[in-house]
């Protein structure tokens, strides 16, 4: 990890990106339009991939930015432009104050939960095929050598799964999406 | 930088739960999926600093039934708008007694 050669280089770009993500959901989630939103979004994801590479996920990072940033909200901008939803509509589709008021009190109650559970401390002996210390290193499959092997080795059948999945969503889509006549 | 990873992760997934118990746009709630899924996705890379790379595969997993998810979820969107001309679900209440 490159924390330990430049401790507040890394942490003062930790502590940006996080920020910048978190400020740009909260203002992805009060944005009036939809477009507004799924921009502040890609921002969010762009914060995101920023913050794989500095935990040492660099192919996560890129795929974060291709398939996240660049496939699947190009599709959200896509359907929002298809149906014409661009302009806010005049009346806010945010909810009235009750529902303001239980999503408040969630998500006061998520966050505390998850904050505590964040103290606690992780069970070191909970060691998967590959140790932690084989992904920084740079083996001859470079960064995305670890990752590889066990997709291929360990998960190949929920890899297997994953492409009928998509082939299944695929045909559901369209099945879904076409005009029946 | 573990427990500022988590605790960023919460912080994201907590919005996206905000967004989706308070918007009425089911484009924008869809989007709020997708940030939760985004804040789980940190917490897996976050983690694999600790526990090994399992927990990359497992983004790329969690990002491809993403991809599948935000596929259907837009065609059946797609598909409301045509019989109701709106995507707001106050107007989508066929169900409701």
């Amino acid at each position: 990890m490159g924390n330990e050669f430049f401790p507040l280089f890394y942490g003062f770009h930790f502590y940006l990106f996080g920020l910048l993500a978190l400020a740009s959901a909260i203002l992805f989630v009060t944005r009036k339009s939809p477009v507004a939103a799924a921009l502040w979004l890609v921002n969010v994801m762009f914060c995101l991939a920023a913050i794989y590479i500095m935990l040492d996920a660099q192919f996560i990072g890129a795929i974060q930015v291709l398939v996240y940033a660049g496939a699947i909200m190009v599709v959200f901008l896509f359907v929002v432009m298809l149906l014409n939803l661009g302009q806010p509509s005049d009346v806010s589709d945010i909810r009235g104050n009750a529902g303001r008021l239980a999503a408040g009190a969630v998500g006061i109650a998520m966050l505390a939960e998850v904050m505590v559970l964040a103290r606690s401390k992780f069970p070191a002996q909970l060691t998967l095929p590959i140790p932690p210390g084989e992904i920084a290193a740079q083996g001859p499959g470079g960064v995305i050598g670890p990752l590889a092997a066990p997709l291929f080795r360990e998960y190949l059948l929920a890899f297997e799964l994953t492409s009928i999945l998509l082939l299944t969503a695929i045909v559901g889509a369209v099945v879904i999406g076409r005009k029946r006549s | 930088m573990l427990a500022e990873s988590l605790a960023l992760s919460a912080a994201l997934f907590t919005i996206g739960v905000i967004g989706v118990l308070t918007r009425r746009n089911a484009i924008i709630m869809f989007m709020c999926v997708e940030l939760m899924l985004n804040a789980v996705n940190l917490s897996f890379v976050a983690l694999s600093t600790l526990y090994g790379a399992a927990g990359q595969v497992f983004v790329v997993f969690v990002m491809s039934v993403a991809a599948a998810e935000a596929a259907v979820g837009l065609a059946i969107i797609i598909a409301i708008f045509r019989h109701r001309q709106s995507v707001n679900l106050e107007d989508i209440n066929l169900l409701k007694g």
